[in-house]
């Protein structure tokens, strides 16, 4: 009897783990990904490369005469050096928010391309860490490109600051996932605005241009909750080569994030497709 | 016969307090076409998203091809080709690029793939389009992009949700001639539609379906048999004579239905029955006599039109 290839490939998959949600083909859609990219708008792109940098520019050189250099722990540093990692960690952020919220967003309600995906023998692990993972590949390009800046410019004290490449990885599958989960539930283009609601503050008030010591300790106990000021404080701790237990603990927030989003997301897809 | 590639008992899906699909029972057979007729709001996507287990049914039984979709999604959605009443093709990639691409989330290589790409631009008559972006499609195009797309996994089933909606005659046409050729190949074919032509034209067998239930199945002249009668006389005169003048016809026919604008009589010569009418001093404004349709069969069972 013939049987058909696609029939053959998904037949060998039974018994295999989560065989119901996952087949194993995240490779395919980074795939679509890339085919997709190839025509689309590089200015976004730019964008995603170009904002950090200006940031850099503008706080670094422009506050950074005013306050030539700062204090943390008892070490004395280049205002710029403080802030550049926190600007890796928050381009981190911003891309993998962007990825997994308007683009998912548009996917989802106005394409319908997930309801297509899912037609196929995929299931919907593979679409949501499909998404995620294109997400990941353009925050790894972001972080090598700011750190080619920055580097150069003697703004990484350590050599440790290497990490803080994966370490931006880690950060942006932690916000994708997330991002992608909250994404998911959302039923309107406005309600998206939230998202930035959120974004912009956190972005100001996570220690990214003063340590968070400035604030009154109430403050200070809400922000240290704040994903970004994790993201701030394993980034920075890799730059400066402040190597200690609490890196493992920032690290660990963001793989409670991913498996909580990663979670959230395959539940609510199968709810939207496969109920 | 041989057995079923499809087979539902008292299949039923709830969406809270509402009924969609209301224990229906269907056998789908081997390189048939079966349809699913009736209008808007009637159960059938439903029932078609529980076939391409990608909706799960809330009591009864269904096996595709032997399994049961809960448990073998994947599996079963590998035999299968879906084309979804809303086109959901890929408006980020061009004609080829969907069609290729599509066949790589069924893990297929890429180089199958890429041989499937022409084979199935050559079937959709959408060569010159190859490296258009979608968009720029036509309606007609983006369809039958849709159903070459199903195709590239190769499937022996192939699912049509209302397929020619929205078209207009000529490229409805083509796509019938398409579904054809794929039917000649042995394909199978589960095709919804409210459209009684189209059923006429595509389905060997079919349930006509209504609020979730199956009202009536067979052949679509074994329908047309059963419940109506071979000539059909559409008389208008006038939305508000029609229903006066249908009281004083009854006694003329088998049976007559009262629509807003026209009277159906029901009878086996039409034109006979038109010259008893016109002897009998009754003067339509215009006057049709037709064979009978799928429509005066889902007339008869409901007392409803399908296109509402």
């Amino acid at each position: 009897m013939f049987i058909p290839m696609a029939v053959a490939i998904a037949e060998a998959r039974v018994g295999k783990r989560g065989e119901r949600i996952y087949s194993s083909r995240v490779p395919q859609l980074l795939e679509r990904g890339f085919i997709a990219f190839k025509s689309s708008t590089y200015m976004m792109v730019l964008s995603g490369f170009i904002e950090p940098v200006l940031y850099l520019l503008s706080f670094g050189y422009g506050i950074g005469t005013l306050l030539p250099t700062i204090e943390v722990g008892n070490e004395t540093i280049k205002y710029a050096a403080f802030i550049a990692p926190a600007l890796l960690a928050t381009s981190a952020m911003n891309g993998a928010i962007y990825d997994s919220t308007m683009n998912v967003f548009f996917k989802l309600n106005h394409d319908r391309i997930y309801q297509g995906m899912l037609s196929t023998s995929m299931g919907p692990l593979d679409v949501a860490l499909g998404e995620i993972g294109w997400a990941l590949i353009r925050g790894f390009a972001y972080a090598c490109t700011f750190m080619a800046v920055i580097a150069p410019l003697g703004l990484v004290v350590s050599a440790w600051g290497l990490l803080a490449i994966p370490a931006a990885v880690l950060i942006a599958f932690g916000f994708a996932s997330c991002g992608m989960a909250i994404t998911s539930y959302m039923k309107s283009f406005q309600q998206l605005e939230i998202v930035n609601i959120i974004l912009l503050p956190m972005f100001l008030f996570s220690g990214s241009f003063y340590p968070v010591s400035v604030f009154p300790v109430w403050l200070q106990n809400i922000v240290n909750l704040l994903p970004l000021t994790h993201a701030v404080n394993l980034i920075r701790g890799l730059c400066l080569g402040h190597i200690n237990l609490a890196l493992a603990g920032h690290a660990m927030y963001f793989i409670v994030m991913i498996i909580g989003g990663l979670f959230f997301t395959t539940k609510r897809l199968n709810a939207l497709f496969m109920k | 016969m041989s057995n079923p590639l499809i087979s539902a008992r008292g299949l039923t899906k709830k969406f809270g307090d509402f009924t969609a699909v209301n224990g229906i029972d269907f056998d789908v057979f081997k390189g048939e076409s079966f349809g699913f007729l009736g209008p808007n709001g009637a159960g059938k996507s439903t029932a078609m998203r529980i076939i391409g287990a990608t909706a799960q049914r809330t009591s009864g039984t269904i096996s595709i091809l032997g399994k049961d979709p809960e448990l073998h999604g994947p599996q079963i959605r590998a035999h299968l080709g879906v084309v979804p009443q809303q086109d959901n093709l890929d408006m980020h990639l061009t004609v080829s690029e969907n069609l290729y691409i599509y066949g790589r989330y069924f893990g297929l290589p890429r180089k199958f793939v890429k041989g499937k790409v022409d084979e199935l631009l050559a079937f959709a008559q959408l060569e010159e389009k190859r490296d258009t972006k979608v968009e720029a499609l036509s309606g007609g195009m983006k369809r039958r992009l849709t159903i070459a797309r199903a195709l590239v996994s190769e499937p022996e089933i192939l699912i049509l949700d209302e397929p020619t909606t929205g078209l207009d005659p000529q490229a409805r046409h083509i796509l019938w001639d398409r579904l054809f050729r794929l039917k000649e190949q042995g394909v199978t074919l589960l095709i919804t539609t409210h459209f009684m032509d189209e059923a006429e034209q595509l389905c060997d067998r079919l349930i006509v379906m209504d609020k979730g239930s199956i009202m009536a199945e067979g052949s679509p002249a074994s329908l047309i048999k059963d419940y109506s009668t071979k000539e059909v006389l559409e008389l208008r005169f006038g939305s508000d004579r029609n229903q006066a003048v249908a009281d004083s016809l009854r006694a003329m026919c088998d049976r007559i239905e009262e629509l807003p604008d026209r009277v159906l009589m029901y009878t086996e010569n039409g034109e006979a029955l038109l010259e008893k009418i016109y002897a009998a001093d009754f003067h339509p404004k215009t006057s049709l006599v037709r064979r009978s349709s799928l429509e005066d069969v889902f007339l008869r069972l409901t007392g409803r039109t399908l296109i509402e």
